[in-house]
């Protein structure tokens, strides 16, 4: 019986092995650039998972989520720079985000109750262009966000008066600043995932899942429909807001055209393409769409250089003819996405 | 016996169609009451009223007592009036075990704060809706589809999985929707065998149903509606016997 107990422990400890030396195996074989990408598929995984909650529990299809990142990135642009002369710790920032962001999400929800679909869509599709066009715009009279310059020189997130942008010496082993950000994404993403799971298996996940379902039985199972909905708003624009700020610490600028509608579809897509619903899935799809894109515009000149002695087709653009091709195979041939939630699950504990 | 639901001057109007006009109603604590009429003659329109999914244009509704909210159908839920629905509405990907559990949400609390800390209370909680979710597929005869999608069961048993859903709710009134709609001869017997069963457990029931020998042999009392209107309230032998009830079924000539 202790063998049964144990081998699960033994796998998760091999996991966490892997995990925690992933960066180094990365940096040492690909380089840095790669540990880099690696970072931002976390960051990623993050506003994936968040997204994931309105649009794959709640069945609310926001097309505007990127904003509620963009908030977070802001706030702690603006609470840690010398654009105001503000320096406050991360571990003020990030709480303090979370929940700017989720009061934006609420903001977004309430005037949105009554639709659904095609409806929701549009409407949050603006709210996300409206969040964006603020930011680029709010530099006169009073200049609170510098407009479409950006803000520069963002404090790098500081823990225990080391920043991370800074390489740290372990008992004389050198980690990268690379490195240490990645460990504490890694770590705020498996908070935001167990977050994911815990909400999933409560009377609150299944009180969004009735609702995506069918929102009249929902109602009629005696579910407030409209706090229910909102919380899923808030929840999903807070993980977005955490997210944002780590964005901001680590990229040291942000700018406004960071927040794009394509960025808001890019998460959409990873969680549709992962697996909606589905964490599991929708951290697959969150890693894929981030490394994927990266791996074609790292690889396509070299390759078409190879090949044919010169690059013929740009790779950015090649990075998106590929991309919509991939999408459109995985909505014909997998349509409940890469990774989908395994129905049967549950009856095979059956018996 | 002690009144449980009294709807007074209940008056409802799409655009042009008066749906319902000046329907009072009384339902007794612990009765089946059987709501019947020709296609189109309002009852779905009654229950939708009734349970708050529509306002209603004109009318009082009392409930244990109480007056009931408009336009709030979790309210009208959480007051003890729990409903089935002529069209099956489950949740289609979802187990028939948690479709059960999503009706406990009325009468259970656990907010984000305990979910996501996994309180005791939390699980303590969660435990007991698993239980009362799983007691409840067993009462309707079920047990057996627990870990089954809602969309894979048969046609009767997604019927009983809306009652057993709507019991979880821990109604006062069960208001079923044509329960039996669409069963075979031996589904709709075991049916009758489960209501009858529900208001020996105590429960007041509201049964619209087309199957006129099953409302006949089940129902303590009978309201036929018309047009909207409500023509009659009486025990079933005396409905049946109604010429203006003949009428309204057959169409004029044939009483
Ligand atoms: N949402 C709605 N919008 C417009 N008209 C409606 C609506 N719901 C019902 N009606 C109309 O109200 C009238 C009563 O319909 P209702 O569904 O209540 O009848 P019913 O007695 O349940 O009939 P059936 O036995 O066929 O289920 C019908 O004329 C119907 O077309
Ligand atoms: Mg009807």
């Amino acid at each position: 019986m202790t063998s049964l107990r144990t081998k699960p422990h033994l796998g998760l400890a091999l996991i966490a092995l892997a995990l925690a030396l992933l960066p180094f195996v990365v940096s040492a074989t690909l380089g840095n650039a790669w540990l880099r990408i690696l970072d931002f598929a976390l960051i990623y995984i993050m506003l994936a998972l968040g997204l994931n909650i309105v649009v794959g529990f709640a069945g609310l299809l926001d097309l505007g989520y990127i904003a509620f990142y963009a908030v977070g990135a802001y706030l702690y642009a603006l609470l840690a720079s010398p654009h105001f002369g503000l320096h406050w710790p991360v571990w003020a920032i990030l709480p303090l985000g979370a929940l700017v962001a989720g009061v934006f999400g609420v903001l977004l929800g309430a005037p949105t109750l009554r639709l659904r679909g095609d409806y929701l869509a549009i409407v949050t599709l603006g709210f996300g262009e409206i969040v964006r066009i603020f930011m680029n715009n709010l530099n006169a009279p009073i200049n609170i966000t510098n407009g479409p310059k950006g803000i520069a020189r963002i404090d790098p997130i500081t823990i225990a008066g080391h920043p991370l942008s800074k390489s740290l010496d372990v008992f004389g082993f050198t980690v990268p600043g690379l490195a240490l950000y990645y460990y504490l994404f890694l770590v705020l993403a498996i908070l935001i995932i167990v977050v994911g799971i815990r909400l999933q298996d409560s009377r609150i996940g299944r009180a969004w899942v009735a609702i995506r379902e069918d929102e009249i039985a929902a109602k009629a199972c005696g579910i407030d429909t409209r706090n229910v909905k909102l919380l899923a708003f808030a929840m999903g624009a807070s993980f977005g807001g955490v997210a944002g700020g780590l964005f901001a610490g680590f990229q040291e600028f942000v700018s406004p055209e960071s927040f794009g509608l394509m960025e808001s579809v890019m998460v959409l897509c990873m969680v549709v393409l992962g697996g909606m619903g589905h964490i599991p899935g929708v951290i697959l799809g969150g890693l894929l769409l981030a490394v994927l894109p990266e791996a074609f515009r790292h690889g396509a000149a070299p390759l078409q250089q190879a090949l044919f002695g010169k690059t013929l087709i740009d790779p950015e653009n090649l990075r998106m003819l590929l991309f919509g091709l991939a999408l459109i195979l995985v909505m014909l041939y997998k349509p409940a996405g890469l990774w989908p939630e395994p129905r049967h699950r549950a009856e095979l504990k059956k018996s | 016996m002690t009144v449980l639901l009294e709807a007074h001057g209940i008056g409802k109007r799409f655009g042009g169609v008066q749906a319902l006009k000046d329907v009072s109603l009384t339902i007794r604590e612990g009765e089946i009451y059987g709501l019947i009429g020709p296609n189109g003659a309002g009852k779905t329109t009654f229950f939708n009223v009734l349970t708050g999914l529509y306002p209603r244009d004109e009318g009082e509704i009392t409930f244990a007592g109480q007056p009931l909210a408009l336009g709030s159908p979790h309210r009208v839920t959480r007051a003890g009036i729990a409903r089935t629905f002529q069209n099956i509405r489950l949740f289609a990907n979802m187990t028939a075990l948690e479709n059960v559990m999503v009706g406990r949400h009325a009468r259970t609390k656990v907010d984000v704060g305990g979910a996501v800390f996994r309180t005791r209370a939390q699980r303590t909680e969660e435990a007991a809706i698993k239980r009362r979710a799983e007691e409840l597929l067993h009462y309707v005869g079920i047990a057996d589809r627990a870990n089954d999608m809602a969309k894979n069961l048969s046609y009767g048993d997604q019927r009983r999985l809306e009652i057993a859903r709507a019991l979880a709710t821990e109604p006062k009134l069960l208001a079923l929707d044509e329960p039996a709609a669409g069963m075979n001869a031996t589904e709709t017997a075991s049916l009758r065998t489960l209501i009858a069963g529900l208001r020996d457990d105590g429960l007041t029931v509201l049964l619209i149903e087309h199957d006129v020998k099953l409302v006949m042999g089940l129902c303590d009392r009978v309201a036929v509606l018309d047009y909207g209107q409500k023509i009659i309230e009486d025990i079933p032998a005396t409905v049946r016997a109604d010429p203006r009830v003949i009428e309204a079924y057959l169409g004029t000539g044939a009483a």
